[in-house]
């Protein structure tokens, strides 16, 4: 049985208790068995109050829907962190040089390491971007690189999110909670602060400013609005940091210098901390219908008159064809070998991979190449044949679209339910700020937690729950 | 500040404030409703009085016919056909407050949030007539603790003085609605008339304004038409009252310029209608008609909105 293989963060591969979860352990062990139930439930009317909310394309009925949240934290020792923290420094610093060459010398290409088509004729390519120098050669600010592990030994990229990523808003309300909820268990343990990270956001968006900007530059979040899935995050963000959350009707282009209406006229903009995709930024470039966006907005970015984070166009970067590339991205331009592995990753694009991959179909998970979120993913292990059968048609249809990755089996780690502890596959999603001073980086992530028994999926489009992380010093 | 930020924190207020006052209104139908009918040999619909101050009446026959106390209640409270229900009044409120959720304290979200969930219950299951107090009096808290929150927990910023301006303009247009639709009964020849019927028309139309004890306590006699049109028009000392709704806006609107550094259109109308209310006796206003001077009024404080919106929210 795969049962038997699978690593419990809690409990190791054979039930004896790991170092950093002696002192949770122990404390489970004496709280009495209502404790956590009552605690459970403040947490949930706490979440309902503040309205941190989540909305879910495709579902009216839920229009908002709190993101489960499980009281039983997910712990790192101060050593596991030090190593995933290199790599996730490694890694992230490898990705950017490699879009300043995309975007520019193109010597990843010339040296034969990425076929050209991937670049080219990647949806997320923007010409608009081609030769275009930098302030800072920054084009990742803000990365959430997903990582999973299968042993205590190594860590796993699951996936890069170099566009939008989310959920870095979940990361420090958990901690609130935990903090409020079980202050005794907290102050038990040396746990390494996270909420310095709006601040090292902010250090990192005024870092980039142009050089033409003040000493102070003007720093906006730009939001898609309120019916977005991730608005609270925007929300959260801007208030935390002190800066205007606009939407692409509150700022407007004139001499190529980007402007936002206040009640006091126009105010100037230095920086935008984007969290719209890159296709609705501006109508005179992009997508003519988008609504969203600011007219003339890349022409101002074109003229060095403010700073976009993330740059548009980092998406050929982080896509699921690209994903198999990027040990190869961080050998060329670092010189060093990856710290972080990846999943192996079949490219159906190979003939040789797609024979593969459409045999064996029940024993892999596929993934579309340009899909986020969960959605259009088959887990064979878990799907019918029926449905089985009806992906091999659209991958033989498209096999360009997708890649396929073996079903790992995913650490696990307890979450608190109706009857007692019982673990549930975890995920982890550090959040990477690079900025034209360095990198920076917060001890922890967003856990992610599969709720359902056996389940691999652990977004929170698909019913994933999330959990607080904890990185304890050495 | 984000003029769309302001823009919101003014419709917020606004809302709130109009489902309050559609509150009241409803709870003075219900208890006018609960007095011997025809007293006097006057028969009196309250229940259509109640739509008239609130608006609305055509679009209301339109989708209902008949002024049946049901009817009025759904149409008031919960109905989607009316812009301007409690119900469609705190979903507004909070899409604004949504929008504008950094520019809110917590205490200000929770309290929209939670008045939001508690009266979503309540549109579940229709109620029925007689449990509408305890429903009007959810609804008067909600406000009492959004505006108590506003003022106990925010900053003060032009935010705050946004989220005034809203407040104020609302109120002031609904008194001066209230007392016009009841401007007949304060007619001093109605007065000689006398009689209970006037008596409790007059008191409802204090209590709709929350000003029934305060009437005692600043005139010191029976109720008198004219005083209760006195002090809901001209006395500054009374919350409600047209005078004191400009003299905040005037505050505000001034705040608001001295921190901008400039002034224009909408701190000059405000003035010009405060100087209005406080030159005047009542008794120059029943000279030139009460009805006209509402009127006026109404209309003078629609182009205020108007001026707010121009010169600072879009």
């Amino acid at each position: 049985m795969a049962a038997q293989a699978i690593f419990d963060e809690m409990s190791g591969h054979d039930g004896e208790s790991r170092d950093a979860y002696r002192i949770l352990q122990d404390w489970l062990k004496s709280a009495p068995p209502q404790l956590l139930e009552h605690r459970r439930e403040e947490a949930e009317l706490f979440f309902r109050r503040v309205g941190i909310t989540f909305a879910v394309y495709g579902n009216t009925e839920a229009e908002e829907r709190l993101i489960p949240f499980d009281i039983i934290p997910r712990i790192l020792s101060g050593k596991e962190w030090a190593r995933l923290a290199r790599g996730l420094e490694q890694r992230v610093k490898a990705l950017n040089m490699f879009l300043k060459d995309i975007y520019g010398a193109r010597e990843i290409l010339r040296a034969g390491i990425i076929p050209p088509e991937l670049v080219y004729l990647n949806p997320y390519y923007r010409p608009q971007m081609h030769g275009l120098s930098l302030n800072s050669d920054i084009y990742v600010q803000v990365a959430g690189i997903d990582i999973v592990r299968v042993d205590d030994q190594d860590f796993y990229v699951l996936e890069d999110n170099l566009r939008t990523p989310s959920g870095v808003s979940y990361m420090l309300e958990n901690r609130e909670v935990m903090m409020r909820l079980f202050p005794e268990l907290v102050g038990m343990q040396r746990i390494r602060p996270i909420e310095n990270y709006v601040d090292e956001l902010l250090g990192t968006l005024k870092s980039v400013a142009p050089a033409s900007s003040p000493w102070d530059p003007t720093v906006v979040l730009l939001t898609p609005g309120s019916l977005n899935s991730a608005y609270y995050e925007h929300s959260f963000l801007a208030d935390r940091m002190g800066v205007e959350l606009v939407e692409g009707r509150d700022l407007f282009v004139r001499d190529d210098m980007v402007y936002m209406r206040t009640t006091e006229g126009p105010k100037r903009v230095d920086v935008i901390y984007s969290r719209i995709d890159d296709d609705f930024l501006d109508p005179l470039v992009f997508r003519p219908d988008s609504a969203l966006g600011v007219p003339g907005l890349i022409a101002a970015y074109r003229a060095g008159n403010v700073a976009i984070a993330n740059a548009p166009g980092t998406g050929i970067a982080d896509d699921k064809a690209m994903y198999s590339y990027v040990p190869d991205i961080v050998r060329f331009y670092m010189g060093e070998e990856p710290i972080l592995k990846n999943v192996p990753t079949w490219r159906c694009r190979e003939r040789e991979s797609l024979s593969y991959v459409v045999d064996n179909l029940h024993e892999l998970v596929v993934k579309e190449v340009n899909g986020s979120g969960g959605y259009g993913m088959l887990v064979g292990p878990h799907a019918t044949a029926e449905a089985c059968e009806h992906f091999k048609a659209r991958i033989l249809a498209a096999p360009d679209n997708y890649i396929a990755q073996p079903t790992l089996a995913l650490s696990t780690s307890p979450i608190f339910t109706e009857k007692g502890l019982a673990p549930r596959h975890v995920d982890l999603r550090p959040f990477v700020l690079t900025g034209r001073d360095g990198v920076r980086l917060v001890p922890g992530g967003l856990t992610r937690v599969a709720l359902t028994e056996g389940s691999l999926v652990v977004n929170s489009s698909q019913g994933g729950g999330t959990k607080d992380t904890w990185v304890l010093s050495e | 500040m984000l003029s769309r930020d302001a823009d919101s924190l003014y419709w917020l207020s606004r809302y709130v404030e109009r489902a309050e006052n559609t509150a009241r209104i409803l709870d003075v139908a219900y208890r006018m409703a609960s007095m011997p009918i025809s007293y006097n040999g006057v028969e009196t619909n309250e229940w259509e009085s109640a739509l008239i101050t609130a608006g609305g009446v055509d679009q209301f026959r339109a989708v209902y016919g008949d002024a049946t106390p049901e009817n009025v209640i759904e149409y008031l409270a919960f109905s989607e056909a009316n812009p301007s229900s409690i119900q469609n009044c705190f979903d507004t409120a909070r899409q604004n407050a949504r929008s504008v959720r950094s520019a809110l304290t917590s205490e200000m979200w929770e309290a929209i949030n939670s008045a939001w969930l508690d009266l979503r219950r309540y549109k579940a299951r229709k109620i029925k007539v007689e449990d509408l107090p305890r429903f009007l009096n959810l609804v008067k808290e909600a406000s009492l603790r959004y505006d108590g929150s506003a003022i106990r927990t925010m900053l003060r910023n032009d935010a705050y003085w946004f989220s005034r301006l809203g407040l104020y303009l609302e109120r002031a247009d609904n008194t001066a609605r209230v007392l016009d639709v009841k401007y007949h009964v304060l007619l001093p020849q109605d007065a000689a008339v006398g009689g209970g019927i006037d008596y409790y028309q007059w008191a409802a139309i204090l209590r709709s304004v929350s000003a029934l004890v305060s009437y005692q306590w600043v005139y010191h006699q029976n109720l008198r038409p004219w005083l209760v049109a006195d002090l809901l028009i001209l006395r500054e000392e009374m919350p409600r009252s047209l005078a004191a709704c400009y003299a905040a806006l005037s505050r505000h609107l001034d705040d608001i310029s001295h921190r901008y550094g400039t002034s224009g259109a909408a701190q000059r109308q405000a003035r010009a209608t405060h100087a209005r209310l406080t030159n005047r006796n009542i008794e120059d206003i029943f000279q030139h008609g009460l009805h006209e001077f509402l009127e006026d009024f109404v209309a003078d404080n629609n182009r205020l909105g108007h001026a707010i919106t121009n010169q600072y929210l879009c």
